[in-house]
C-alpha cells in the first residue's frame, strides 16, 4: 500500500468515525473527543473555550509572525424532546434547519439516562384525509417511537433530552461518501488533512484549527473563537451545494473538481484571489461560486469580529445537504486541505499587512 | 429465529430469489422435502414422524417472502437512476435513505434537494415520487452503467435490531410470517402438512393463487403482518391493531370474509392456550388468503397478523412477544385440525 493510500484511507476513516459519532448543536462533546485525538499528533497545543469550541494549535516561527485562524463546525442538527405522550411517544422540535419531509422513518439515538435507540413515525397512509395527502407533514404531526412502556420512558428521558440521526457512514461508487452530519464534519477531517500536511511543511504563521460549535443554530462557536483568538485573517470552512438534477447550474457546484473559493461581500477579495493563486501554483483544482451577502457559515461571524477580520471561505461540495444521506467526493477534501496548508505556508507578515486598504 | 437474517435480506416481489434460497438452506439441514414451482413458491413438506399420524388434513400455511421496494426504470445521462414503486411502499419514507441495488447490492442514495434551495411553497408538499432519483456516486450514465442496469431490483438498506423488547427492521412484512413459519417447521407434528413461502403477494397476491390451485388445500391459514396504529393523533377505533396485544385475527379485508369455522378455531385455540389476540379492525387490504380461498372449488381460510408499526417502511416496529404469541397460536392451530379436522 503506497504512502499516498494510506493517508486516503486515514482521511476516510476519521470522516467515517465523526460522522457516525452524535453531537448536535449546543451538545458537542460527544464528537469532540475523536475529533481531539485526531489531530493531537499533529498540534503543539489543544483546548476548549468556555462556549465548547476546539482550538488546536500550531506553533509559527516567532511572536510577530502572522496568527491565521481556520474553522469548521463540528455540530450537526439535530432534535430535542419537548414533550411525553400517552404510551411513551415523544415529540420534539429541531435544534437547526430540517426539511421535515426527510425525517419520518428514521432511525435516532436518544440522549436520555441511558442512550435509546427509537424510530420517527407518522400518521399511517391509509389515515390521511383528503387535504393530509397534498401536505408535508409538520414537526408537530411526528412523534418519536421508543418501545418502551410510558413509565419507563417518564423515567429514563426527560424534555430536553437530545436526539441525534443514526446513519451508518456508506462508500458510493470511486471516491463518493455518503452519511448523516458531513455538514459540517466534513470541514472539520479537511482541516485535519490541512494539519497533516502543514506537519510536513515550513511555516512562518501561527495557525490555529478550530472546530466551532453551534454554527447550526447561529453561527454563535466561530462568534467567540475569533473573539479570543483576535487572528491576522480567518478562514471558514464548510460545505456548499453539490450539483443534483433539479437545482439551477449556477446555485451548486459538482463533485470531485476541487473545493469551492467564495467571492462576495462576506469575503475578504485579497484572500479568495491568494487561495486562487495558490491552487494553480500548485496544481490544486478548485472551483469557484459568489455569495452576493454575508453567507450562512462562520465566515458571517469572523469578518465582523471586534475591529473587523479578513475572512475566506472554502467549501466542500455536497449532495442532499441537511439529509441523513448528505454526499461528496473524497477528493475535495484532500484538496481542500492540501490547498489551505499551503496557504498558511505562504502567508507572512507583508500578506497579512496588505489586506488593509487593500 | 431467523427474523434479523430475513429482514436483512433483499426480495423484492418478482426478485425473492436471495430469501427462498436462505430457506432453502434451512430446510435442507432440517431434513424437511420442499421443492418450487415456475413462479417461485416454495414448497416445505411438513410429514409425521409418528407412524399412527393422520396425515389427513390437507392443510395449507402461507407467508409470503415477497417486500414492496423500487425497480431501476432508467439511468441518466449524469449517472442518477430512475425508479418505479414495486407494490404499495410508503412515498414518504424514501428520501434521506441508503438502498441496495441489484442482487450485487450495489449502494444507493435517496437524496432530497437541500432546504436551504428550496422555495417555502416546494417545502409544503409531499416529495413527489417522480422527481426522486438514488444516487450511486457515478460518474455519468456509462459510468453508472457498469454496474447497474434498468430493470435492477431496489431494496431498502437497513439493518435489523431488537431493542427494548422490540424488533425493528425493514420487510417485517412478510418476513415475520417466514421466521413464524420457520419456527413451526423445526417442530414435530402427529400429520402431515405443507407450508408455502410464497412470491408477489404485494402486487397482488399472484403466488399464493398458484400455489393453492397446485396443493389444493383443504383448509389454509395465513400468517401475515399488518398495520399496527396505536400511535398519538390516532382514535383507538382506528388502532386497526396495538403491539402486544397478541396476534391478529382478520375478520374480513378487501380479498376475503375469513371463514367462520376457522375464526371460531383460531378464537378457540388462544384461549384453550391462554394466549392474547385481537381482532384486525381495518377492513381494507388483501392478503394471500383471498387468493386460496378461490381456488379450485373454494379453500376455507383464514390469516393471523403480527401487528407492525410503520409497515412497508425500512424501520417497522414489531413487539416479539406477539411474534412468539402467532407462532403458538398456529402450533394450536394445526394440532388442532390435525387431531379432528375443521
Amino acid at each position: 500500500m503506497s504512502e499516498e493510500h494510506w493517508e486516503k484511507k486515514e482521511l476516510e476513516n476519521f470522516l467515517k468515525e465523526i460522522s457516525e459519532a452524535h453531537g448536535v448543536s449546543g451538545y458537542e462533546d460527544l464528537v469532540a473527543g475523536p475529533i481531539e485525538r485526531a489531530f493531537a499528533k499533529y498540534v503543539d497545543e489543544t483546548r476548549r473555550d468556555n462556549l465548547g469550541n476546539l482550538i488546536f494549535y500550531k506553533k509559527g516561527k516567532r511572536d510577530t509572525a502572522p496568527r491565521l485562524m481556520f474553522c469548521a463546525h463540528m455540530d450537526e442538527i439535530g432534535l430535542i424532546v419537548t414533550f411525553v405522550e400517552k404510551k411513551g411517544f415523544l415529540r420534539f422540535n429541531a435544534l437547526g434547519g430540517f426539511d421535515v419531509r426527510t425525517l419520518p422513518g428514521q432511525e435516532v439515538k436518544i440522549y436520555g439516562k441511558e442512550i435509546y435507540s427509537g424510530v420517527i413515525g407518522q400518521l399511517p397512509s391509509h389515515l390521511r384525509k383528503g387535504e393530509q395527502k397534498e401536505k408535508a407533514p409538520e414537526i408537530k404531526d411526528l412523534f418519536i417511537d421508543t418501545g418502551l412502556p410510558e413509565e419507563v420512558v417518564r423515567d429514563r428521558i426527560d424534555i430536553g433530552a437530545v436526539v441525534a440521526l443514526q446513519r451508518e457512514f456508506i462508500p458510493l461508487r470511486h471516491r463518493c461518501r455518503a452519511g448523516k452530519a458531513f455538514d459540517d464534519r466534513a470541514g472539520v477531517a479537511l482541516l485535519w488533512q490541512c494539519a497533516c500536511e502543514l506537519s510536513r511543511m515550513d511555516h512562518e504563521a501561527h495557525v490555529y484549527l478550530v472546530a466551532t460549535v453551534q454554527e447550526e443554530v447561529g453561527i454563535r462557536g466561530a462568534m467567540v473563537s475569533t473573539y479570543g483568538l483576535t487572528p491576522d485573517l480567518g478562514v471558514a470552512v464548510d460545505v456548499c451545494h453539490g450539483d443534483i438534477p433539479g437545482a439551477a447550474e449556477h446555485e451548486v457546484s459538482p463533485l470531485g473538481k476541487g473545493p469551492v473559493i467564495t467571492s462576495g461581500p462576506n469575503i475578504h477579495p485579497r484572500l479568495a484571489e491568494r487561495l486562487m493563486a495558490v491552487g494553480k501554483d500548485y496544481g490544486i483544482p478548485f472551483e469557484q461560486d459568489i455569495s452576493p451577502g454575508p453567507t450562512g457559515t462562520d465566515a458571517r461571524a469572523i469578518q465582523v469580529s471586534r475591529d473587523g477580520i479578513p475572512t475566506a471561505l472554502l467549501s466542500v461540495p455536497l449532495r442532499y445537504m441537511h439529509t441523513s444521506v448528505e454526499s461528496l467526493d473524497l477528493d475535495d477534501l484532500k484538496g481542500g486541505g492540501r490547498l489551505l496548508a499551503f496557504f498558511a505556508a505562504g502567508a507572512d507578515r507583508s500578506f497579512v499587512e496588505g489586506l488593509a486598504c487593500f | 429465529m431467523f427474523l434479523k437474517e430475513l429482514s436483512e435480506l433483499p426480495g423484492v416481489s418478482g426478485n425473492e430469489g436471495q430469501v427462498r434460497s436462505f430457506i432453502q438452506a434451512k430446510l435442507s439441514a432440517w431434513g424437511i422435502r420442499y421443492d418450487c414451482d415456475t413462479i417461485g413458491n416454495l414448497y416445505a413438506y411438513k410429514e409425521t414422524k409418528f407412524r399412527n399420524g393422520k396425515g389427513e388434513a390437507n392443510l395449507m400455511l402461507a407467508a409470503h417472502m415477497d417486500e414492496v421496494g423500487l425497480m431501476v426504470s432508467a439511468v441518466e445521462k449524469s449517472g442518477h437512476l430512475r425508479f418505479y414503486k414495486v407494490g404499495g411502499i410508503d412515498e414518504r419514507f424514501l428520501v434521506s435513505r441508503p438502498v441496495r441495488i441489484g442482487n450485487a447490492g450495489i449502494k444507493g442514495v435517496i437524496g432530497a434537494k437541500a432546504i436551504h434551495l428550496q422555495k417555502k411553497e416546494e417545502r409544503g408538499k409531499p416529495l413527489p415520487v417522480n422527481k426522486l432519483y438514488i444516487d450511486i456516486g457515478a460518474k455519468d450514465k456509462d459510468d453508472a452503467l457498469k454496474v447497474v442496469k434498468v430493470g435492477d431490483y431496489v431494496s431498502f438498506l437497513a439493518h435489523a435490531e431488537e431493542f427494548q423488547g422490540i424488533f425493528k427492521g425493514k420487510a417485517l412484512d412478510n418476513r415475520a410470517g417466514c421466521a413464524a413459519l420457520l419456527e413451526i417447521l423445526q417442530r414435530d407434528y402427529p400429520g402431515s402438512f405443507t407450508a408455502v413461502f410464497t412470491v408477489q403477494e404485494e402486487i397482488g397476491c399472484r403466488g399464493a393463487r398458484v400455489a393453492a390451485y397446485r396443493l389444493n388445500p383443504r383448509l389454509a391459514l395465513v400468517l401475515e403482518t399488518t398495520v399496527a396504529a396505536d400511535l398519538p393523533d390516532v382514535e383507538e377505533k382506528d388502532h386497526v391493531t396495538q403491539l402486544g396485544k397478541g396476534p391478529a385475527f382478520t375478520l374480513q379485508d378487501s380479498s376475503i370474509v375469513t371463514h367462520p369455522r376457522v375464526l371460531e378455531r383460531l378464537i378457540a385455540v388462544a384461549r384453550e392456550g391462554g394466549i392474547p389476540y385481537q381482532f384486525r379492525r381495518y377492513s381494507g387490504a388483501s392478503t394471500d388468503a383471498g387468493a386460496i380461498s378461490l381456488a379450485h372449488g373454494g379453500v376455507p381460510a383464514g390469516v393471523i397478523s403480527n401487528p407492525c408499526r410503520y409497515l412497508h417502511s425500512p424501520a417497522s416496529i414489531l413487539n416479539l412477544d406477539d411474534w412468539r404469541n402467532q407462532v403458538e397460536v398456529v402450533d394450536g392451530f394445526i394440532r388442532s385440525v390435525l387431531a379432528k379436522g375443521l
